[in-house]
């Protein structure tokens, strides 16, 4: 598991909210820290890669179990 | 940042049924939290969008054959029939159109998607400009007082002066 500062929980959430909690939460974070974003949605799959691509906010460890899909966001 | 200036999305909403409330919302905000730049131009129908109360957002499904009617409870089974309602029916009946308004509600809820209120929220919060139009407003009779604060006033030259630097536009 990667070493992660700030965790966000959207579990139960469907789209566009996890991408935009989790845009909401990555605000205030310093460049370099890296937050856990948990999600139950399918959806949030691809769509987390798209929001990291257009925000630079890379996506540097993926998992997925039980239903769960766990992104580790590093902030830029 | 994929690119050094941010890309520009203008959005009309025309619609203020209770399921086409959703697209300029969800993605307005889902824009904005791309580090894009959103006007969202409300017209026409669009207007009860920016009514401060919402509880009058609502669906019809008459004469609406794409709209599934399902039941957000019960057995499984029971909540996968797609009830085929005649118009008969759903012209006729009192208060079908608030019972499935009702439905429709409980079945985003249990889905997970956020209400109406919280979308538009979220759009505030990440900086979605919203921009009434002044002429729809004067002829359905709306007030700047029943609107939220934070909206601009505008007309077509207002919407179309960002859409023409606008990397998306879409009509909604």
């Amino acid at each position: 598991m990667t070493d992660h500062t700030h965790e966000l929980d959207a579990r139960g959430l469907n789209c566009p909210m996890p991408v935009i909690k989790t845009k909401k939460a990555l605000a205030p974070l310093q460049s370099g820290d890296v937050l856990k974003v948990i999600s139950t949605d399918p959806g949030s799959v691809p769509d987390m890669a798209a929001l990291a691509r257009r925000t630079g906010n890379e996506i540097i460890e993926q998992t997925e179990s039980n239903g769960e899909y766990i992104f580790y966001f590093k902030k830029n | 940042m994929s690119d050094d200036q941010p890309k520009k999305v203008a959005l009309i909403a025309s619609q203020g049924s209770l399921d086409w409330a959703y697209p300029p919302f969800i993605l307005g905000s889902a824009a904005a939290s791309m580090d894009m730049e959103v006007q969202i131009f409300f017209t026409f129908y669009g207007l009860p969008l920016l009514k401060k109360d919402l509880s009058g957002l609502g669906i019809s499904p008459h004469t609406n054959p794409a709209m599934p009617m399902k039941m957000p409870f019960g057995p499984e089974g029971f909540q996968k029939i797609n009830w085929k309602i005649p118009n008969i029916v759903s012209s006729n009946v009192p208060f079908f159109d608030a019972f499935a308004t009702s439905m429709m509600k409980k079945t985003f809820a249990k889905h997970g998607v956020a209400t109406i209120e919280e979308l538009r929220e979220a759009c505030q919060e990440l900086d979605v400009k919203f921009v009434a139009c002044q002429m729809t407003m004067d002829v359905f009779g709306f007030t700047r007082d029943e609107f939220i604060d934070g909206v601009e006033y505008g007309g077509a030259a207002t919407f179309l002066e960002f859409a023409a630097e606008a990397d998306i536009s879409m009509f909604l």
